[in-house]
């Protein structure tokens, strides 16, 4: 065992782990943070995403001792006061569908807009391009998150005018419009 | 999925790290960002004896000047590499070539050396390095040595470091003259890997390209240099005809594999098509 300090979420910790312990099952298994989810577990999709010292990692690709000393930020620790602007606008632009890589993928669209808070539609999907939603709702997905873009940047310049997809009730006349 | 049992060292010097290698026993695996190293040891592709974390030896981070070279610590990471203005200014190929790397997360650990050492066929920075005539300094118990980029790779996943060594840092040499660059690649949307990729490094002079330097990605078990490509443009015409008959030679000797991505044939063709595309940018075109 491998004695460790790690900051998760504003609160130290202090742990003995296997050297072989990924840090994503420390998280949800020693510290209890399991709003961090597993997904594919090979690095492909993205939905165990935190941040490591402010950086977006997969956290099921780094070894908990390799988290000695820093500071992880998941998904549970984002928004301390009410929801991340991120959160709210996954939530406002129903840029969810399962909710299962929805973790990842706000922890990702975070990492991005700190880099570059003003991404084209292009430039979402770039930056998102780690973290897979099996459901295939990207639509929805860059919408909220050009839509938190805006609202970060203090919004007012027509970029944040973004809406939901509307469902073409001519193209899919199976799809029954809800009132 | 959970790697099998190891023991654990974390040097913060290059000295403590040749230490713990040598003292690690049989099978001793060195993690440097980690993003190849822990998939496979949790398919337990790998199970090593003892893994030697690179993550503190604070000395392998960071790009610096050296003249006539610029040289990148091996523990730079993917991330850092596609900030760094020596990079940008003097190597731009190289950023180029990371910036199309896995994704974010991955690049912000993933590193350089790292990514040179896993010598992966399809991973990007190899054929890089061989373009821009890169040389690798390792050190190990017998002192440091330097090695050319065209002995660096020598099989599948193998390069010249031995056991008990250890990439520290690369040197790329600065170019002199009107040089452009540019790395061309062909890969599944859902995957970065590279099905084919070409790094092209061009100079120009008076109207003519004075020569060419053209580094094939997963045309092989090593990246290669498609000479063949390089001789035939020495001297041409810097025009689009010549080009393009130039990298109709791209495939010449090559043995690409076939696999579930493409065909060996399908490979072959892409490394004309990219090759062209390539040259035709960095030689401005």
């Amino acid at each position: 065992m491998t004695p460790i300090t790690v900051r998760v979420d504003g609160a130290a910790y202090t742990d003995d782990v296997e050297p072989r312990t990924l840090l994503v099952h420390y998280l949800r298994e020693q510290v209890g943070k399991v709003g961090t989810v597993v997904g594919c577990d090979t690095s492909n999709c993205g939905a165990c995403t935190v941040h490591l010292d402010g950086e977006a990692v997969k956290s099921c690709t780094v070894l908990a001792v390799q988290a000695d000393g820093c500071e992880v930020t998941t998904i549970e620790g984002v928004g301390q006061d009410g929801l991340h602007p991120v959160q709210k606008a996954f939530h406002e632009m129903h840029g969810l569908q399962c909710g299962y890589c929805t973790p990842g993928m706000i922890m990702a669209s975070i990492d991005l807009l700190q880099d570059n808070p003003d991404p084209s539609d292009d430039e979402v999907r770039e930056g998102i391009e780690g973290n897979l939603c099996r459901c295939t709702g990207y639509q929805n997905i860059v919408r909220a998150v050009r839509s938190a873009a805006a609202e970060m940047r203090g919004g007012g310049d027509g970029n944040g005018h973004v809406s939901p997809a509307v469902v073409d009730t001519a193209a899919a006349p199976h799809v029954a419009v809800q009132a | 999925m959970i790697p099998a049992p190891f023991s654990y060292a974390r040097p913060t010097t290059v000295e403590e790290a040749l230490q713990a290698i040598a003292e690690g026993g049989e099978d001793v695996k060195v993690l440097a960002g980690g993003q190849s190293l822990i998939p496979v040891m949790r398919l337990r592709l790998a199970a090593p004896e003892t893994v030697v974390d690179l993550g503190r030896v604070d000395g392998l981070r960071g790009v610096r000047d050296d003249g006539d070279a610029i040289v990148i610590g091996a523990m730079t990471t993917h991330s850092d590499v596609l900030s760094d203005p020596l990079i940008a200014e003097h190597a731009p190929l190289i950023a180029e070539a990371t910036g199309t790397v896995a994704d974010r997360q991955v690049r912000h650990r993933g590193t350089f050396g790292g990514a040179l050492v896993h010598a992966d066929p399809a991973g990007d920075l190899p054929a890089v390095a061989l373009a821009l005539d890169a040389e690798f300094v390792i050190v190990g118990p017998g002192g440091r040595r330097t090695v050319p980029a065209a002995e660096f790779f020598v099989d599948y996943l193998t390069t010249a470091v031995e056991e008990g060594e250890l990439l520290v840092e690369v040197r790329v040499p600065k170019l002199a003259g009107s040089w452009g660059m540019r790395y061309e690649k062909f890969n599944r949307v859902a995957q970065a890997w590279s099905i084919v990729a070409v790094a092209a490094v061009v100079r120009r002079e008076n109207g003519r390209i004075a020569e060419a330097r053209v580094g094939l990605t997963n045309m092989g078990p090593t990246p290669l240099r498609a000479r063949q490509v390089e001789e035939a443009l020495a001297g041409a015409e810097a025009t689009a005809e010549a080009v393009a008959a130039a990298a109709e030679r791209a495939a010449e000797g090559t043995e690409p594999s076939s696999d579930l991505n493409a065909q060996a044939d399908y490979r072959q063709h892409l490394a004309t098509v990219l090759t062209r595309r390539a040259v035709t940018a960095a030689a401005g075109l």
